[in-house]
């Protein structure tokens, strides 16, 4: 009888977790086994388009709207481009690996949807000048590598103004990931846009430390809800929070794609994350040779972030007064961040008719007047 | 009062599922077979059931595709580990990972899909006590079962005859094989109940709990329920007792958070952990505690013929 010792234990759960992360990352493989042979000769080889995600594209939420618009260009620009994607990149070492390993493949542009893969694409786009990198919701760039993103809080604000007329306990409740700026900008718009419309409006914040935990989702949503809360916000993943409130009988919205089917009668409207607005830009800049390093961020008025499927119910009223803050966020006539503005300690943030530039958006780390409790922090 | 009476709902319906998955794992754990595939065999219940629940319409036909589904995976577990004599530990962390990535694959098909209108549970009667009835009375079937669960399993494993031989085999597998026990049948057996009750668990998660399909999202708590079985030194009751304990904790944290006042939800997140080498290092300084709880032969492999 022979026993393993407990370091031979070790080393095989090591083995196999490793040779499970391994199979993890590995790149699709049937993406890119189709095309080459078939194309005909005198036809311009197509552009090839490589995008890198961070999670799996069967999320429902993040991932899955960046490749709605994967599928937008691919759609649209037919035989001129080819694209690929690798899902599930982790934010760290592997990510360079990944994207050195896309741009061996003859990928031309590559565009990775993610904060953390910042430096990789950095260290990357130095050692391939001929490359095109753009990097979702980063700061960094190079002459061959731009940022992108969306003024997400817009379609917050929106959200808030319905969620402003359609509490009855003027106590809303937003589900958050992680207190980074990004996210204290929606909770900040969304009470703004609630405050718009409904003065007496409070905001109650849950953090659950995870983009996505669908079953801890819902146990957020339902001590919102159990502390009177009733229409839930959430930048989480999945569309647990908005399932949880139709259980509960509460109104809440969808987040990042149109969850509208999910939840009948708690659904009152969608944040939806156009990406294949911009990566047609971006693609159309590459074939017409205009490409040069930027930084962009288009809001409402661009069309990337669109608040859609209205529920039916939401009168008519409400709805109006959503139109007209589109259209004022469209002509520049309603700025979500205008001063004065107070944080929830009676602090000013932003003195008189000053509208918020993207130094001040990127450095927000408060909530406004009307927000429960204290942000969370490392200190 | 009525924010306290929903806090007490909330905690059990979240700590049901981690008890359910618990008693599941101390089942073949006390069979001497520890399985570290808790959340592969939740995940795959977990599609299995939300897939059966969608297709069919009906819940309940959803759990037992599940609780099956569970034990499918724990039986070809069993069969590796206790037939072909792999490493426990490895073979185990095969299945968690296997039963991600599989259903992650596989599911794709049910990502975004919803189910029918889910019912509203409650008990006629009992559900009208003032805040006994909205903190007990109003919950999913489940919630009881698991209570009558952990007794039924209790009363097994302590009172009858079956049960004994149950734990004479996770103690001493040679001995109980020289009284002429089939060993490896019987471990195959508390193996796949293990399972079935973990495939019930992740069952709970998908059709219950959160109503959808996405891959991963049971979210680590299997994990929680591997711990659990240590932290309860494989006491039904105490497992009971420590699930409803986890879910109180994470309840009360986010509770807390709505109410403004402020801690590291970090640190929650990482209290059943904490518990569970707190409790390990106290039962350690007490050699007898862990050899009347811990089954001697857990985790190590038994040649019959030999």
């Amino acid at each position: 009888m022979e026993r393993l010792s407990w370091l031979k234990h070790l080393a095989l759960a090591a083995a196999v977790t490793a040779a499970g992360l391994v199979a993890c990352t590995k790149p699709e493989e049937p993406k890119k086994a189709e095309a080459p042979a078939a194309a005909p000769a005198q036809k311009p080889e197509p552009l090839k388009v490589a995008f890198v995600y961070v999670g799996p594209v069967g999320d429902a939420g993040w991932t899955f709207a960046h490749d709605l618009g994967r599928k937008y260009v691919e759609s649209k620009f037919g035989d001129k481009i080819k694209t690929t994607f690798v899902e599930k990149v982790p934010e760290g070492p592997d990510a360079e690996r990944v994207i050195r390993d896309l741009v061996a493949q003859g990928n031309q542009v590559i565009f990775a949807t993610s904060f953390g893969f910042g430096d990789a694409m950095e260290k990357v786009a130095k050692d391939y000048p001929n490359v095109y990198f753009e990097h979702a919701t980063g700061y960094k760039t190079a002459p061959n590598l731009r940022v992108y993103e969306g003024r997400f809080y817009e379609d917050a604000y929106l959200a808030g103004i319905i969620a402003g007329s359609m509490t009855k306990t003027n106590i809303i409740g937003f589900v958050g990931s992680f207190p980074i700026p990004e996210v204290l900008r929606n909770i900040n718009a969304f009470t703004l846009g609630a405050q718009s419309v409904n003065p007496k409006v409070k905001t109650k914040v849950v953090w659950v430390s995870s983009w996505f935990d669908p079953p801890k989702e819902t146990e957020a949503a339902q001590s919102l809800i159990n502390q009177g809360a009733d229409v839930l916000l959430q930048n989480t993943d999945s569309t647990a929070v908005l399932q949880a409130a139709e259980k509960n009988g509460k109104y809440a919205f969808g987040w990042d794609s149109d969850m509208s089917a999910f939840a009948p009668k708690a659904h009152l409207g969608s944040c939806r994350l156009n990406w294949g607005l911009y990566y047609e830009k971006a693609i159309n800049d590459v074939l017409n040779k205009t490409w040069k390093t930027e930084q962009t961020k288009w809001g409402v008025k661009e069309g990337l972030p669109e608040f859609v499927s209205i529920a039916t119910f939401v009168p008519d009223p409400v709805k109006k007064k959503v139109d007209d803050a589109k259209a004022g966020l469209k002509d520049g006539s309603v700025a979500v961040f205008k001063g004065p503005l107070y944080d929830n300690t009676g602090k000013e943030v932003l003195a008189k008719d000053v509208v918020a530039d993207d130094k001040w958006n990127g450095a927000v780390n408060f909530y406004v007047k009307g927000v429960d409790g204290k942000v969370p922090s490392g200190k | 009062m009525n924010e306290l009476a929903s806090l007490v709902a909330a905690t059990l319906s979240a700590g049901t599922p981690l008890a359910i998955a618990g008693l599941g794992l101390l089942v073949n754990e006390r069979a001497g077979i520890l399985n570290l595939g808790a959340e592969g065999m939740m995940l795959v219940a977990a599609l299995t059931g939300f897939a059966v629940c969608f297709e069919t319409g009906n819940d309940w036909i959803g759990f037992a595709a599940g609780a099956g589904a569970g034990a499918l995976v724990a039986a070809c577990f069993g069969w590796l580990v206790i037939w072909l004599n792999t490493n426990q530990y490895a073979t185990g962390l095969a299945v968690s990972l296997f039963g991600g990535g599989f259903t992650a694959f596989v599911g794709v098909a049910y990502v975004g899909k919803k189910l029918a209108e889910r019912a509203d549970y409650s008990i006629p009667l009992l559900r009208d006590i003032p805040f006994l009835g909205p903190a007990l009375f109003r919950q999913h079937p489940l919630v009881y079962f698991t209570v009558a669960a952990t007794a039924g399993i209790a009363w097994f494993l302590y009172r009858t005859r079956a049960g004994l031989v149950l734990r004479a085999i996770g103690e001493s597998p040679e001995s109980a094989h020289a009284l002429g026990y089939p060993v490896r049948p019987i471990r195959l057996l508390a193996v796949s109940v293990g399972g079935a009750m973990c495939g019930l668990a992740g069952a709970y998660f998908s059709i219950a709990y959160a109503p959808l399909w996405v891959e991963g999202m049971v979210a680590g708590r299997g994990w929680i329920a591997l711990a659990l079985t240590v932290f309860a030194t494989w006491r039904p009751a105490r497992i009971l007792l420590g699930a409803y304990l986890f879910g109180g904790v994470t309840m009360i944290q986010l509770h807390l958070q709505g109410m403004g006042v402020n801690i590291a939800n970090q640190l929650m997140a990482m209290l059943p952990y904490l518990a569970t080498v707190i409790v390990l290092v106290l039962i350690s300084r007490n050699p007898a505690w862990i050899r009347l709880n811990m089954p001697a032969s857990l985790g190590k492999p038994f040649f019959p013929n030999l």
